[in-house]
């Protein structure tokens, strides 16, 4: 019997039991499509993750109050008191290496103009933050000295607040109120995107550091010159972590901690949240790998399962072909070609869900579509390969009934 | 000069078959001899139970004797392997069933074909000696029928085309009739005796008499042992089926 008839054949019986050979399928196809889609989606979000990386700046440097590298999560941090703006100047200042440091305090708040209404996050900054994000004015004029040290009151509105608030019309000279203390807009922001962390960076306005922590933001705060991080950004080809261990001196030394006692600020650059990320998308990888293992483990015990009822079924049918010439090595061909079109086919539904599956979470996540054709090919052979291995037995026993017996079968 | 003969189509001597169960020895064949000649029409009779079936089935290399010899052609095939055996069946060989064994799920060309995929034919050429096998045994009309849309005469008769169809040796009924009316098995038998006219060696394994009677040597079992052999003139089934007609 030639390959592709006994293929046809195996077609046919498989067509004859549609839904059976389909449920079959089940557990080759949950198998695939997990590998699929989870090669896709690593792929994308670390794609996505290496963009933001670039966009943020790889020589970043974020100094947080608190101590977070201590003893795992700790709460509250971020809102200890322990950074102020002075030490944004000494960073500047004293580190040869910093090329920025700028201090921020940001809060929820309201934003009306006119009618409209809006809640977003301001952020209080001084000059340096623009050169720390590296973000430009797209509209208007960005602070001056004068207005972020005296604490004018003036505003710098992101293009999502732009959107919410004015529509399409040009915003510069219109009066916002930020929780009722009025604010001249001076300029828009040029887009910045998703953040890493799926927020809109561009749901934001910039106000002086001064004026958003007197008058917006800092009201309660203890310390009055207290800021929520510092953004330090380090010069091009200078060492990262020469410069982490020379602001974690300097500001240890401002802060007056002892030796053998613990930081009370954090550092936090972009590798290592990268590093994080990765940590994470790899635990995802390693869960989504189990359960594609375990579906094609079980997917292949029920086409086992399937193939030996199937023998039994056709054990006459067995016997038929074997009195009209069919060689114990064609039925067992036959079975283990039924097996492996089984698990084929559902490896196929299972490679088309797991596209679709990459397709959506590209779509719904905005990052590339990464499939790796190597990872399809290899997904179809591997299930190819649990039919062969899953129909051999049964293909075996087949193979090796007496044909009378069989053909005396019900 | 008797070695100059051709030999005997099929030549049996001594044949045994045993089964062993358990401690119970059961003798299905106990020494079986005789020769069949090529274009004979053989009816096998005999009470049930009495070794026609296995008889048969060590004819068709469905089975293997215990002991004794089977010669084919001239071949002795009596100990061949698996391999060997299936290649025998498929090439000298036409089986008849008495539940004709047809695929449900394939149409008449399809059943036809089958013994001609096992023997490894181009998809044409299956094609055209099927629709010429089905249209030998009257069933030009029928080939793209589901054995569920046919009668159970023509189911047979779709088994027989696929029992013709590699030009076997030897075709090989076990009661081909016993599922079928007595019209139906006229037809049958009619056709049967037709096959043999163009020159098919037939050896029908039947209970009833009637169908006998169009064979024209008649072999009886009792206790897996050949208890007679006889020749007869064979009654014409044409004939018999026109007298059916006739009488309706
Ligand atoms: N697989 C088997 N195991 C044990 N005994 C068997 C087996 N097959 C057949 N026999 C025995 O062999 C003997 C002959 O059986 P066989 O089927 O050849 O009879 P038969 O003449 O065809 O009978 P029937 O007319 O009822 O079909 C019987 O006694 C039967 O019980
Ligand atoms: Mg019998």
């Amino acid at each position: 019997m030639s390959f592709l008839d006994a293929i046809l054949s195996s077609l046919s019986a498989i067509r004859a039991h549609a839904l059976r050979s389909v449920l079959t399928m089940l557990g080759i196809v949950i198998g695939v499509a997990a590998v699929i889609a989870m090669v896709a989606v690593g792929n994308g979000a670390r794609e996505r993750v290496n963009a933001q990386i670039q966009s943020l700046g790889a020589n970043l440097i974020i100094v947080i109050p608190g101590n977070i590298t201590q003893g795992g999560a700790r709460l509250g941090t971020g809102n200890a008191s322990t950074l102020t703006d002075a030490d944004a100047l000494a960073l500047k200042t004293e580190i040869g290496s910093v090329q920025a440091a700028a201090p921020l305090v940001r809060g929820g708040v309201q934003v009306v103009s006119g009618g409209q209404n809006w809640a977003t996050s301001a952020i209080g900054v001084d000059l340096d933050y623009f050169v720390a994000r590296d973000w430009a004015v797209e509209r208007g004029r960005e602070f001056s000295d004068e207005e972020t040290r005296r604490g004018g009151q003036v505003a710098l509105i992101g293009q999502t607040v732009l959107r919410e608030l004015f529509g399409g019309n040009d915003p510069v000279g219109a009066q916002i109120r930020v929780r009722n203390v009025p604010f001249e807009v001076i300029g828009v922001m040029s887009p910045k995107g998703q953040s890493m962390f799926g927020q809109d960076q561009d749901d934001v306005i910039l106000l002086p550091l001064q004026t958003a922590r007197q008058r917006v933001v800092g009201t309660n705060r203890a310390k009055n010159r207290s800021v929520n991080q510092i953004m330090v950004k380090i010069k091009e080809g200078e060492d990262l972590s020469a410069a982490e261990e020379e602001m974690k001196r300097l500001l240890r030394q401002r802060h007056r901690i002892q030796d053998g006692r613990d930081d009370d600020f954090s550092l936090r650059n972009m590798a290592e949240i990268q590093a994080t990320r990765e940590e994470s998308a790899r635990t995802m990888a390693m869960l989504l790998l189990s359960v594609a293992a375990v579906s094609l483990v079980v997917g292949g015990i029920g086409i086992m399962n399937i193939m030996l009822v199937s023998v039994t079924e056709r054990t006459k049918e067995i016997g038929l072909r074997m009195a009209v010439g069919a060689r114990p090595l064609d039925v067992m061909g036959q079975f283990l070609i039924e097996a492996t079109t089984i698990a084929l086919i559902g490896g196929m539904i299972g490679i088309g869900i797991g596209i679709g599956i990459a397709i959506i979470t590209a779509m719904k996540a905005g990052w590339p579509l990464l499939i790796d054709p190597l990872v399809v090919v290899t997904a179809f052979v591997f299930s190819g390969l649990v039919g062969i291995v899953s129909g051999f037995y049964p293909a075996f026993r087949a193979a090796r009934l007496d044909p009378v017996e069989a053909l005396r079968a019900a | 000069m008797a070695d100059l003969a051709p030999p005997a189509l099929i030549a049996v001597e001594n044949l045994e078959r045993v089964y062993q169960m358990g401690d119970e020895r059961v003798v299905a064949l106990a020494g079986v001899t005789t020769q069949i000649q090529q274009g004979s029409f053989v009816a096998v009779m005999g009470p049930s139970g009495s070794g026609k079936s296995t008889f048969m089935n060590v004819l068709g290399c469905l089975d293997q004797p215990s002991a004794g010899s089977y010669r084919l052609k001239g071949v002795e095939v009596g100990q061949l392997p698996a391999t060997e055996l299936a290649r025998t069946r498929n090439r000298e060989i036409g089986f008849v069933f008495q539940q004709f064994n047809l695929l449900q799920r394939v149409d008449a060309l399809g059943n036809v074909e089958l013994p001609m995929l096992y023997a490894g034919l181009p998809k044409r050429e299956r094609r055209t000696r099927a629709e010429a096998a089905l249209a030998r045994v009257g069933l030009g009309d029928r080939m793209r029928h589901l054995p569920l849309q046919l009668s159970g005469g023509q189911q047979q008769r779709v088994a027989i085309a696929r029992a013709l169809v590699n030009q076997p040796a030897c075709l090989l009924a076990d009661e081909p009739t016993g599922a079928l009316d007595s019209r139906t098995s006229l037809d049958i038998m009619a056709l049967f005796q037709a096959l043999n006219r163009e020159g098919v060696t037939v050896i029908v394994v039947t209970h009833e008499p009637d169908v006998a009677a169009f064979a024209s040597r008649v072999i009886r079992f009792r206790d897996g042992k050949i208890v007679s052999d006889t020749e007869q003139t064979p009654r014409d089934a044409a004939a018999a089926l026109a007298e059916w007609s006739e009488a309706a």
